[in-house]
């Protein structure tokens, strides 16, 4: 395997937790599905998800822009717009339901047992308030302190998240924090509760590629400190290589592949996610075209019958009788091993890995 | 900030002086003779060469100027008909129309006007923010279409047309009149009660509209969803997060509004009976007082300047990422 492990940007060398039978997950999200009605019908942004996530581990979901891998996890904070989001499903948070939640059970809920660090901390972070109000308002939304008790533990915060002289710092505003600052200040606010959920929304597609090294170590880090879950959401596999013990593959609102992270970037069973590990640019040796995957994804007011990634599927013919066209198929076990599903009609996938795509790899 | 604010005094002031001036070209230095537009139909030859000299009009342009800002700065004498006024700092000039020095007329009318505006504005910022806030928190509900259906309706309608409707039919609101709020400050507002619904209402049509657009962006601000992931009580997030950065724009508006309502007041006070700024210049005007309107562009110019900069103050006050420097 490997290939995929030694291009990533690894920097501290992370002891991968195996899967213990039996352990208690902390996240279970079952069928899980979130349409937003519009003008031009029902946008089917999730079709029954269900993953489950214990405390120490990290899930990284993978996918293209529009597969659902953010409404999917906004859900589990509640997030959505609640007018507009029609959900159904089933989202447990250590042992809470979260769909259905009033507005006042999410707002004990939501920053203390689980809290979000977002994309572009640039936009994310409130311009008009100091770092130290936007941290201390979040402690105080659940801790009955003084905002001077609040304050140093703001201040405390930034400083286990690397930011020096944090004292100073905490009455600074985030137009005086550079791009990587300001993604640990996110992140100091997110773990100001010690929520044991973490969901990171790409937390490093908006800096450079040596802040991104960094701040992966710090979210790794600070979550064997916490023992939290981590839902860590991405499009970079290269972050998944590093980052994730389990990876969770979305297409078109659906999980695709589902399973351990050296397993699936070894081993990958679905057409789609071969089309991802192709499409990686190599950055070594000659520089060749790029391989993307042809067409586009479907739109989601109205996915394709049957598999929905068989329009762009080069691999729709092998299976016979239309299936691909006319069944969706489950997430199921597809090989001998029971311990990663894919939802793909095609026989012995692990071999037609093997010798037809892996040689391609770049 | 002292050396920006320094600076920006600085480059008010010289806005004002090339405006003094160029208004001054304007007046005095015209083909017509401003000495026989002031005299008027009835005028001696005696009374107009009185005129010429005392406004110095028989000397060179600069030295007209000059002494025109001297008069500002340190005062000045006017001899008419053998008799010297003294016209104390800061003199713009002398009305022969009225016979009163400009400066002790305006000094009557600007709190006039001052008094319609703040109390006008008061209610359309306070009207639009509340109406324009509501209405983004309930986008697309039929009180959502009713705000704005109605702002734009209000916003469409004339303004005088509004203020001779309110002067007409709104007889149970106290007689319109200019009572010194140092007199009487219930007086004060009644009497300009009036004028300020009047005010309030035509011009919160705006507010309406630019506080629900501003809202309904910082709404979907990505600082919005991350308040709302804090765990904090929506009320917290429309009010602290939302609303804070929604009023910036606002308030940017405002203050040039303001300083605009400040010059621009002449169809309240004329319909209002109010002896207010805008009155007295379109009685000017009418009376060829050149004085008196050389005055109120000087008056006009340093209100705008200075709004101008009270607004950037504040911006760097509302918004700390404008740097100053």
């Amino acid at each position: 395997m490997t290939d995929q492990t030694i291009r990533a940007p690894q920097t501290v060398e992370r002891v991968r937790r195996t899967r213990n039978e039996g352990e208690d997950a902390y996240l279970e999200v079952t069928d899980l599905q979130v349409q937003f009605p519009t003008a031009d019908g029902k946008v089917q942004a999730v079709q029954g998800l269900t993953y489950s996530l214990p405390l120490r581990r990290t899930l990284a979901i993978v996918g293209e822009s529009g597969s659902g891998k953010s409404v999917s996890s906004m859900a589990i904070l509640g997030l959505h717009d609640r007018k507009n989001t029609w959900i159904s499903g089933s989202i447990k948070v250590g042992g809470r339901e979260v769909v259905g939640m009033s507005e006042k059970e999410l707002m004990s809920f939501r920053g203390a047992d689980a809290a979000m660090i977002f994309q572009d901390p640039q936009s994310s972070l409130h311009p008009y308030f100091t770092i130290g109000d936007q941290i201390t308002e979040s402690y105080r939304a659940h801790n009955n302190v003084s905002k001077r008790v609040a304050k140093a533990r703001a201040i405390d915060m930034l400083g286990r998240v690397g930011i020096p002289n944090p004292a100073r710092r905490v009455d600074q505003y985030p137009h005086e924090f550079s791009g990587g600052m300001r993604q640990r200040a996110m992140i100091a606010m997110a773990l100001v509760n010690d929520p044991k959920l973490l969901i990171a929304d790409e937390p490093t597609t908006a800096l450079d590629v040596t802040v991104q090294a960094q701040i992966l170590d710090l979210i790794a880090d600070l979550q064997r400190d916490f023992g939290s879950a981590v839902v860590f959401i991405t499009h970079d596999l290269g972050v998944v290589a590093e980052i994730a013990d389990d990876i969770l593959v979305m297409y078109a609102g659906n999980a695709i592949e589902h399973g351990p992270v050296d397993k699936i970037l070894g081993t990958p069973l679905h057409p789609y996610t071969w089309g991802l590990l192709e499409s990686i640019p190599a950055v070594s040796g000659t520089p060749g075209p790029l391989h993307p995957i042809p067409g586009s994804p479907p739109s989601l007011l109205a996915v394709p019958s049957g598999c929905a990634f068989h329009p762009r599927c080069e691999f729709r013919e092998r299976v016979p009788g239309d299936l691909c066209r006319t069944l969706k198929p489950e997430l199921i076990p597809r090989t001998v091993d029971q311990g990663r599903t894919s939802r793909c009609h095609l026989k012995e996938p692990d071999k037609v890995f093997e010798s037809e795509v892996l040689p391609r790899l770049p | 900030m002292l050396l920006y604010i320094l600076r920006r005094v600085i480059s008010a002031i010289s806005v004002v002086i090339v405006t003094v001036v160029a208004s001054f070209m304007l007046f005095f230095l015209a083909p017509t003779d401003p000495a026989g537009v002031i005299c008027g139909p009835r005028c001696t030859p005696e009374r107009l060469n009185d005129i010429t000299k005392s406004l110095n009009l028989d000397q060179p342009a600069t030295e007209q100027i000059g002494l025109y800002f001297k008069g500002i700065v340190v005062g000045r004498d006017y001899n008419t008909g053998g008799v010297t006024r003294h016209c104390s700092a800061p003199c713009l000039g002398y009305s022969y129309v009225l016979g009163v020095p400009v400066t002790e007329l305006l000094a009557k009318a600007v709190p006039v006007t001052l008094s319609i505006v703040v109390g006008g504005a008061t209610i359309y910022l306070v009207l639009g923010v509340l109406i324009g806030t509501i209405a983004s928190r309930v986008r697309g509900s039929s009180l959502d279409r009713v705000a704005v259906g109605g702002s734009l309706v209000i916003g469409s309608v004339p303004y005088f047309v509004v203020a001779l409707i309110i002067s007409l039919y709104a007889t149970f609101l106290p007689k319109s009149q200019y009572i010194p709020f140092l007199t009487n400050p219930v007086g004060w507002a009644g009497g300009l009660l009036a004028a300020w619904l009047c005010l309030g209402l035509t011009n919160s049509a705006s507010y309406t509209r630019y506080a629900r657009a501003s809202m309904i962006e910082a709404m979907g601000q990505d600082f919005t969803r991350t308040a709302r992931s804090k765990g904090i009580s929506e009320r917290r997030v429309v009010y602290r997060h939302g609303l804070r950065a929604a009023m910036t724009p606002v308030v940017t508006i405002f203050g040039i509004d303001v300083a605009y309502q400040l010059v621009n007041t002449i169809f309240t006070e004329r319909i209002f009976q109010l002896p207010g700024l805008g009155l007295r210049l379109l009685n000017a005007f009418n009376q060829y007082d050149l004085p008196v309107l050389m005055g109120g562009v000087v008056v006009g110019a340093v209100v705008l300047v200075f709004m101008n900069l009270l607004v950037d103050i504040l911006y760097t006050v509302l918004d700390p990422r404008v740097r100053l420097g």
